[in-house]
């Protein structure tokens, strides 16, 4: 096997809050190789925002970091300087965030901020940089592209903005796109269109993918790997495959179990409802963290439970096969 | 835009009426303009007839609606301390004190928007703390205090400034210290609390994402959308500024319109105290119309509709 284009091993991070500290993310490992997509799972405020965030050097100031190993290419981040971070940052590795009515500068036009990391990171001149920007916005499938350089944020709509989002992380060529729930924010009807252009994109250009989505009918068309979330931990990490036909964690069964079947999957199933409730992640939690829904817990799951592998498999639970 | 500007200015018209009634009846209520033309040691019957001949015994309304009839058609009467006519008088004050008024503007910028960046972007640490202190000193101290404090440190201790008069540019360096610094606090309250707020929003984080330098970060992706709001109170402030220049002129002696009113206002100088007063008004509120048109031209969400 080639060297993943990213490795993440022990990622930690902690929030300090007015109520004391948040373990958001405990000890969670994953890697990616290239042209892969890897699909990030899991409840709403299991972590996945603050686990990009945490790989793109991102994290809001209340959070610290701790990680055993983050590489990139195999240059280890987490040891690098922030100018070797940011000669990587929208250049090799780009993001696209949750929410783009926000995501892009009120003050300046569409075509300043397609333009500003390329020309910064491939020393282009504005002509250059300028047509590279036309020739993505075209890819996104902007009609006139050329007369959107000139708009501002505003005069555009929530899917535009989503599409400009996309051809600004496409600017430099990169080699991993981390996407973090790109169409949440969106219409329903305009989501599919943009998670197909994303998938035809990564395919078309070769770009690992790691992609945050509660679209379980998505994972399952698109992803190569899938890593479920919970509370802060990766509870289950495998191929799609082995994921959807064979989920070994309770809490991944749970949400198999959530989708219709095959046939009445209706598009953008979200994932379903596991009753009980996720425990609070302010203090520290002992033990496995899904104990209080799990519908095998027993006494010894309130130990940290192991870590169980089989081939690429890996799942955190004292059953070897539920 | 030409509704909200047409709107504005009838605002700002409104406002300068109401200033000029206010400080018409407040003067003609704090003397006796009749005793103050007359001189020290006027006979009754004098004051009397000077009273008659300036129409001083008439109902206030009445003389209020003399002297804005005069005023709208450009006659602000003549000094009766300097014997010139008030308007060639404030005319030839009047760019002594704009001219200090943009100088402490500038300084006052000058010194918030890099201090007000510094304690956003170093947010809760020393130098935020070092920030504030230095805008809680600008704001509790007196500005004449101040200025006693930089006479006796500049031309007394190290004679570097000359203490009063107008004559070159070195009379200006310690009136706009003087009266930048008192303005510099506001100034710097506001870019921290914007560049706090904007350092959070999500588009400075795409700008980081990127890959771009801090520097490009803060100062092109933040502060330009921090600073929208500083425009708007620089025109505030330049007219509290032309304000404050009435105490700073008169300390060192500036020969502007501030000084002017000081002058005029010691020796009951009616005609001249009015007309100053009403001119700085007018500027004041054509300075916050033009703060507002300012503002709305910045935000691409209000020029671009
Ligand atoms: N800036 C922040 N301040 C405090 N808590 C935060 C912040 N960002 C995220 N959190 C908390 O961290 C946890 C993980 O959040 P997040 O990664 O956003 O979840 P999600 O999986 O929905 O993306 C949540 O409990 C959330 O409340
Ligand atoms: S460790 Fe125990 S509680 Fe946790 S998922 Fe496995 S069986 Fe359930
Ligand atoms: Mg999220």
């Amino acid at each position: 096997m080639t060297r993943p284009i990213l490795e993440v091993a022990n990622l930690s991070v902690d929030i300090r809050t007015a109520g004391g500290t948040l373990q958001a993310v405990r000890d969670v490992s994953f890697s990616v190789g290239r042209g892969e997509t890897l699909c990030l799972v899991g409840e709403s405020g299991c972590g996945k925002s603050v686990t990009s965030l945490a790989i793109m050097d991102l994290l809001p100031r209340a959070a610290t970091r701790r990680v055993s190993r983050l590489a990139f290419d195999g240059v280890d981040l987490a040891r690098s300087g922030k100018g070797a971070v940011n000669a990587l940052r929208g250049n090799r590795m780009a993001m696209i965030f949750q929410e783009p009515m926000t995501a892009l500068n009120p003050a300046y036009t569409i075509g300043d901020q397609l333009t500003e990391g390329y020309r910064r990171h491939k020393k282009a001149g504005a002509a250059e940089a300028r047509e590279r920007a036309v020739h993505l916005l075209e890819k996104v499938g902007i009609a006139a592209a050329g007369d959107r350089l000139g708009q501002y944020p505003h005069q555009l709509s929530g899917g535009l903005r989503q599409r400009i989002m996309i051809a600004m992380a496409l600017m430099c060529g990169p080699d991993l796109v981390i996407a973090d729930e790109p169409t949440t924010a969106l219409d329903v009807t305009i989501q599919a269109q943009i998670l197909r252009l994303l998938a035809e994109l990564q395919r078309e250009l070769g770009i690992a993918l790691v992609l945050i989505t509660h679209d379980l009918g998505v994972v399952g068309r698109i992803a190569d790997r899938v890593a479920v979330m919970y509370a802060g931990e990766v509870v289950e990490n495998g191929t799609a495959a082995e994921i959807f036909t064979h989920p070994r964690h309770p809490y991944t069964q749970g949400l198999m179990d959530c989708i219709p079947l095959p046939g009445r999957t209706k598009p953008g199933e979200r994932l379903g409802v596991i009753p009980g409730v996720v425990p609070s992640l302010v203090g520290g939690i002992q033990g496995c963290p899904f104990r209080d829904r799990c519908p095998h817990a027993r006494p010894v799951c309130a130990e940290t439970p192991p870590v169980k592998t089989q081939g690429e498999h890996a799942w955190r639970c004292i059953l070897e096969d539920a | 835009m030409a509704l909200f500007i047409i709107k504005r200015l009838g605002l700002a018209l409104l406002v300068a009426l109401t200033v000029s009634i206010i400080s018409f009846v407040l003067l003609r209520t704090s003397g006796d303009a009749a005793i103050a033309i007359a001189g020290e040691g006027a006979r009754d019957i004098d004051i009397e007839a000077i009273r008659q001949a300036y129409g001083l015994d008439r109902p206030l309304a009445v003389q209020y609606l003399i002297w804005l009839g005069q005023t709208l058609g450009g006659d602000f009467g003549q000094s009766l301390y300097f014997k010139t006519d008030v308007v060639d008088l404030v005319l030839a004050k009047a760019p002594v004190t704009l001219l200090l008024g943009l100088l402490s503007l500038a300084f006052a910028l000058l010194v918030a928007i890099p201090l007000g960046v510094l304690a956003a972007v170093f947010a809760n640490s020393w130098i935020d703390r070092a920030a504030l202190a230095v805008a809680v000193f600008g704001q509790a101290m007196p500005n004449f205090f101040f200025a006693l404090l930089l006479v006796m440190l500049f031309s007394i201790t190290f004679r570097w400034l000359p203490v009063s008069g107008s004559g070159s540019w070195l009379h200006f360096v310690m009136p706009t210290v003087a009266l930048g610094y008192y303005a510099a606090p506001a100034f710097m309250r506001l870019v921290r609390a914007g560049m706090v707020e904007v350092l959070s929003a999500d588009y400075v984080r795409t700008a980081r994402a990127k890959g771009l330098p801090t520097r490009t970060v803060v100062f092109k992706h933040a502060l330009r959308n921090a600073i929208v709001p500083v425009v708007a109170l620089s025109a505030v402030q330049l007219g509290y500024l032309l304000g404050g220049s009435v105490v700073i002129e008169t300390i060192f002696a500036l020969d502007g319109l501030g000084f002017l009113a000081y002058q005029s206002i010691t020796h009951k100088d009616f005609p001249v105290i009015q007309a100053v007063v009403v001119m700085l008004s007018v500027i004041y509120v054509l300075l916050t119309l033009l703060g507002d048109i300012a503002n709305a031209w910045l935000d691409p969400r209000i020029r671009v509709a």
